[in-house]
């Protein structure tokens, strides 16, 4: 390991050595008296490597002879990953600690998936690839069952893992069909080897590891998991399942199809295509009857996820660089939304009907409004910033002659507004029912409001988000 | 003043940001305080655009009170007003204080009705005035949010499914003009409105998808795609049936909004985007658009006969002089489209007035029943006129308003479509019927119903709201140059440009006309 792989890794390394530290200083002191401190540590640690990340980095360096690649795109992705699980970290130690769930391994076990995933959106090799995959999903299998005694988390982390390995297996099979044919696992080898008439195998390949990576984001119809392990993991958890992994899965894919297979467009963009087709329309249709906000976020992940996907089936610069400024911006009203999910309580036990928000915005219209903005903005109704980002991504698809996806895209929006509206008709039309609790921790409350206040005052100029993702773009798209 | 436009649209806004952060409480003094606030802000508006309308030239057919800024993702903050669009800002900023007036009677969460309405008012000047694609779009859409809910917050019995409805058949409606937008932009390359007026041409040679000849290209496509948003808001027959709903549910004041402004979106949107920017396709389906309005008018004025209950009754009526709107468009000839935006302003001082008048009884019996009425003239003769007024505007007689726009959209059809004139104009004396029947059995006869027997003649608050209103209904049936000066350069600017594209891409069979 020379001094230049070892500084292109340094951010990973830092937080791996954090998870050590972590996991030493959780054995031989306190055990769970040290969670707090190791949680407030993990996401100031994260928050500061991600603006280190995020203002310091710059040009294209591949270290380890390729299988790692620290590039404008990487780093864009790992500061939405940083600062997303920052905020859930932050967001969470208050409802895991009043229900004995704040264990130290939490942080530690959030360290170690975000590690993975800074390890995804930087691989340049189908090995590098896999090893930050599994790191991320053993992870996310274990505090999936965080809950060790309730039936329902447990059966979402061993649902998630049967099935997480399932897809595991896809990618693998479809990870050496492309080694066997290309002759080396290497992006940049993969793609000379695609460039000049892809055989039949290598086309296998493709097909494989790209639905295994559609299991992790949560593509319809690979999204089976989704619903059982949002409902069953504890809420904190559903989170950050529905924030950082998103992300981190979704600029892997864009990675795999760009730097690996990016000289057959034609032929990943139907298969994209299909996938984002499928999950809008499905992910709106099934949310319209869920009585559970948290399945509910499910499917509506599902759906985001399909227009997420409609930009990277665009196939140009202008279509990764929508999926970027997509994914950010859905991020954060998932943070947002989920900071107002997480103080949903009656007489301190969690609340997840959606039909105990009956008439809240008479008991915290602060609140309520906050939750209404972002509602409208997850549906992304104008002039709120969640219009921009699938603006963005319809702008990609028919720019790239894939106008059929862009009705299609605008068509499903108007089936998911309906459930978004039906939140909203709880809150404001209807009739006082046992109401949740007014209250909110402050922390709640000043995320669900930073979340809100940013989809409104983004109209301005979006937080600059748009230009990061164009030089994150142009850095994939070669 | 470089930036009165941005001033008059963002004012009401700027005002709801107060009233939400420094109003607090529910007692009757924080109620009164936001009333008045939303009022003041709401005139304070009128009177910044009453500098706008005296500083517009009239002669000049251009855009004037241009402000252009950068914004993201490469469209423009641009907004401006010309002949046609600067009397729908001045209909809007006129109306509103008059709105906030009428809903002085409301208690239930004042303050945030207050709020919505001022949003919505910013809303709607946005799309007057925006000149870029995405600010227009922006605006059209957003208007879609206060609206839904003010109409399931404070609305009646059955405001939920009205709301929804509402708001799901508008969305689908211009989603789908979205993505023709994006298809514009792509193609011109720019978001600009101007430019597109101006300098572009959208292709018109007859397109192959899927083995369907599509004639007239691209600009039938987004034609249809921007037919399909605006038909719905306008409204126009058959997709027309989430008027009704929305208005019998929405509160009194919602909607004045909806009948008075809103709806004049869909018509306002074919002048701008339809008309100048896809002429060969509108040239095609001018037929079409003829036939369907005629249907619209015979149709709905049939339906509104019928009607039991009064603001459903208004809100047919509505539906049917907005098919004289959209025929006298498509004529696309100067009477045609001249007499197609009186009839809008027109109709919004009509159809709001109308709706007050509904409101004032409603206020008093709270049921909105036509048999539970009878006989008002004994007991509310100040009420008695005022509703005969609009009654007869509504109807078209001369001397008030509603007549000079039914007559020049009548003639302009006339010298396109016969038959469609024809039928047409069937319709002025079948709204003859329903309206004055409605108020035949609302104010005339005797007062037997015992409920009605200690009904109260108007306030002076509700005196106040109507006269302006009178004034500006007769004053402009008798004197209609006020509007027509205005809109005259700027209509025959559109047409002159519009004939010229058809000579240019004649190659349709139609083209020759």
């Amino acid at each position: 390991m020379t001094a230049a792989d070892f500084q292109a890794v340094l951010p990973e390394f830092i937080i791996a050595a954090l998870a050590m530290l972590g996991l030493l200083a959780g054995v031989y002191t306190g055990k769970d008296k040290t969670a707090p401190v190791i949680l407030w540590a993990t996401a100031a640690v994260f928050t500061v490597v991600a603006l280190w990340i995020g203002f310091s980095g710059e040009g294209t360096s591949v270290a380890f002879g390729g299988m790692f690649i620290d590039d404008a795109f990487s780093r864009f992705s790992k500061v939405v990953i940083l600062l997303s699980a920052a905020a859930i970290l932050l967001m969470s130690e208050n409802y895991m600690a009043r229900r004995d769930l704040l264990r130290f391994e939490y942080p530690i076990l959030v360290a170690l998936a975000t590690v993975g995933m800074m390890m995804m959106v930087s691989a340049g090799d189908l090995f590098a690839l896999y090893m930050g995959l599994e790191l991320q999903s053993l992870a996310l299998y274990v505090i999936a069952s965080l809950r060790r005694d309730s039936l329902k988390s447990t059966e979402a982390g061993l649902k998630y893992f049967i099935l997480g390995a399932l897809s595991s297996g896809l990618l693998l099979y479809g990870a050496s069909l492309t080694y066997g044919y290309a002759g080396t696992t290497l992006f940049s080898g993969i793609i000379l080897a695609v460039a000049d008439e892809p055989s039949l195998g290598l086309v296998f390949g493709l097909v494989f590891i790209t639905a295994g990576l559609a299991f992790k984001v949560s593509a319809a119809p690979f999204h089976m998991w989704t619903p059982d392990v949002y409902e069953g993991a504890p809420t904190p958890i559903t989170a950050f399942f529905a924030t950082a992994p998103k992300m981190a899965a979704m600029a892997l894919l864009a990675r795999v199809v760009y730097d690996a297979f990016g000289g057959i467009v034609s032929d990943w963009q139907q298969i994209l295509a299909f996938l984002s087709v499928i999950s809008m329309f499905l992910g709106g249709v099934a949310a319209i009857g869920q009585k559970n906000i948290k399945r509910l976020m499910a499917y509506s992940s599902i759906a985001h996820m399909g227009y997420a996907l409609m930009g990277l089936a665009a196939g140009t610069v202008m279509g990764v660089q929508a999926m970027l400024v997509y994914m950010a911006i859905y991020v954060t009203m998932n943070v947002g939304t989920f900071a107002f999910i997480l103080s949903m309580e009656r007489d301190g036990r969690p609340v997840t009907d959606i039909s105990a928000l009956n008439q809240f915005s008479r008991r915290d219209p602060t609140r309520a409004l906050a939750m209404l903005v972002l509602l409208f903005s997850l549906a992304g109704v104008p002039p709120l910033v969640g219009f921009f980002a699938k603006y963005a991504v319809l702008l990609a698809a028919v720019d790239a002659n894939l106008a059929w996806l862009a009705i299609a895209g605008v068509i499903a929006s108007v089936i998911n507004a309906f459930y978004y509206l039906r939140i909203v008709y709880y809150m404001y039309f209807g009739e006082a029912v046992e109401p949740v609790d007014a209250a909110s921790h402050p922390v709640l409350w000043g995320f669900l409001m930073v979340s809100a206040a940013a989809m409104v005052f983004g109209v301005v100029n979006l937080f600059g988000v748009d230009g990061f993702a164009a030089t994150a773009a142009a850095a994939l798209v070669n | 003043m470089a930036n009165l436009l941005s001033i008059i649209v963002f004012l009401p806004t700027v005002a709801a940001v107060i009233m939400g952060l420094f109003l607090r409480g529910e007692d009757e003094a924080a109620q009164r305080n936001a009333k008045w606030l939303a009022f003041i802000a709401t005139a304070a508006t009128f009177i910044a655009s009453l500098f706008l309308i005296a500083d517009f030239d009239p002669a000049d057919p251009g855009f004037q009170f241009v402000e252009e800024r950068e914004w993201i993702l490469g469209f423009t903050y641009k907004m401006g007003v010309d002949g046609i669009s600067v009397l729908f800002v001045m209909l809007t900023t006129f109306l509103m204080p008059l709105t906030i007036a009428a809903c002085w009677n409301v208690e239930h969460r004042v303050k945030e009705y207050m709020i919505a309405f001022l949003v919505l008012e910013t809303l709607m000047l946005g799309v007057f005035t925006a000149l870029d694609l995405v600010l227009f779009y922006l605006f059209f859409e957003g208007g879609l949010i206060p609206m839904f809910l003010i109409i399931g917050i404070w609305g009646g019995k059955a405001r939920i499914y009205a709301s929804f409805k509402f708001f799901l058949y508008t969305f689908l409606g211009s989603v789908l003009m979205l993505v023709a937008m994006i298809a514009m932009y792509v193609d011109a390359g720019t978001t600009d409105i101007v430019y597109m007026l101006e300098e572009h041409t959208f292709a018109s040679g007859t397109l192959d998808i899927a083995g369907w000849q599509i004639v007239g290209g691209l600009q039938t496509l987004l034609w249809v795609a921007f037919f399909a948003s605006f038909a719905v808001k306008m409204p126009m027959w058959p997709v027309h049936t989430w008027l009704p709903d929305a208005h019998v549910q929405a509160p009194t004041a919602g909607s004045v909004v909806l009948a008075a402004i809103l709806l004049k979106m869909g018509g306002y949107g074919f002048l701008r985007f339809s008309l100048p920017m896809f002429p060969v396709a509108s040239d095609l389906l001018a037929n079409f658009v003829l036939w369907l309005s005629a249907i619209a008018i015979v149709y709905t004025s049939l339906v509104a006969l019928m009607q039991e209950d009064m603001k459903k009754l208004i809100a047919y009526s509505s539906v049917a002089h907005m098919g004289f709107v959209t025929a006298g468009i498509f004529a696309a000839n100067q009477q045609g489209v001249d007499g197609a935006i009186f009839q809008m302003i027109s109709h919004g001082f009509i159809s709001g007035a109308l709706f007050l008048c509904v409101g004032v009884i409603y206020d008093r019996m709270h049921t909105r029943e036509i048999d539970a009425y009878g006989g008002l003239v004994n007991r509310m003769p100040a009420y008695a006129l005022i509703f005969m007024l609009f009654t007869m505007a509504n109807v078209g007689l001369p001397g008030t308003s509603g007549f000079v726009g039914e007559f020049l959209t009548l003639m302009g059809m006339f010298q396109v479509n016969t038959w469609v004139a024809a039928v047409a104009a069937t319709g002025v004396i079948l709204s003859a019927a329903y309206a004055l029947w409605l108020y035949r059995r609302v104010v005339f006869g005797d007062l037997i119903k015992e409920s009605l027997k200690s009904i109260t003649d108007m306030t002076t608050r509700e005196r106040a709201i109507f006269a302006p209103l009178v004034v500006m209904t007769i004053l402009l049936g008798v004197y209609p140059a006020l509007v027509l000066d205005i809109t005259g350069p700027s209509v025959a600017a559109l047409l002159d440009n519009y004939t010229a594209a058809l000579d240019a891409g004649g190659d349709t069979q139609f083209a020759q006309r």
